[in-house]
């Protein structure tokens, strides 16, 4: 029954993290905003969540170690909810090497902010249906 | 949680964006300052920004430090006034290399990262507020 419900929320619990990280990758963008040879990071937020899922369901992801017995080792290649982060194409390239557009991160930083508030709002009403499951009528 | 480092990431920024405006404000008071205590006109202090990663495990945080605060190696300005004490034997004086208009510039881009790192600060702060008041009924 506790596992049903850690599943229930699991999805949900993934996007929030991948969208708190996000937040922390634009933050760290428009924070080096001034920094000369700084590269504006990101990564895919819809990959990321896809991978996270997959591993959630147990399928494999990436290079492993051939197992011949039990008792070896797994090596981990990552954890489940790390994302590749990958650098921004340059619109508008300055001469110091920094590749921060400012309309682009705030824009992103905005949207990711709203897409995070609508994430914790699906995961409330989510609780509310499975209270209001529970109750007794 | 991820979204607190939104926190350290735009504290950096904004301790940065500050030193930077206390060395323009440095420049601007001292543009007129002919000697100093080394007997040489004022230099313009410029501050050089670093980026620097906050957790050796967390790629994606990165915050804002002070490298440098370098001195303007440009030559002193050098102004005709026979009647001042310090005049050389030519009545030329070396006034500070300090100009004005770029650090006109520099202030108000260091205040409008200041103001962008403080609102950063302020969605990351509602986000969590959110979250914090997830389950609740």
């Amino acid at each position: 029954m506790l596992s049903s419900l850690n599943n229930y929320f699991a999805s949900n619990e993934a996007a929030l993290k991948l969208r708190a990280t996000r937040q922390e990758v634009i933050a760290s963008n428009i924070a080096n905003a001034d920094t000369p040879g700084y590269k504006a990071r990101d990564f895919d937020f819809g990959e990321a969540f896809g991978k996270a899922l997959d591993a959630q369901k147990g399928i494999k992801q990436g290079m492993s170690l051939a197992r011949t017995d039990d008792r070896h080792l797994s090596a981990k290649t990552g954890g489940a909810l790390e994302a590749d982060l990958l650098y921004r194409n340059d619109v508008q390239p300055s001469i110091d090497g920094n590749t921060v557009d400012m309309n682009i991160e705030m824009s992103n930083f905005t949207d990711n902010a709203i897409r995070y508030q609508a994430s914790l709002t699906f995961m409330q009403k989510r609780i509310e249906g499975m209270r209001a499951a529970l109750q007794s009528q | 949680m991820s979204l607190f480092r939104v926190f350290d990431i735009a504290g950096s920024a904004m301790t940065a964006q500050s030193i930077r405006l206390n060395a323009t404000a440095s420049n601007m008071a001292n543009a007129e300052s002919a000697t100093s205590s080394t007997g040489q006109p004022y230099r313009a202090k410029q501050v050089v920004f670093a980026a620097t990663q906050l957790n050796a495990n967390q790629p994606q945080a990165v915050g804002v430090q002070v490298a440098a605060v370098s001195e303007d190696q440009a030559p002193p300005r050098l102004v005709y006034d026979p009647k001042n004490p310090l005049a050389d034997g030519n009545g030329y004086i070396a006034m500070p290399n300090v100009n004005v208009v770029e650090e006109m510039t520099n202030m108000i881009s260091a205040s409008r990262s200041y103001q962008t790192n403080a609102d950063m600060m302020n969605t990351a702060k509602t986000l969590l507020q959110r979250t914090l008041q997830l389950g609740q009924a």
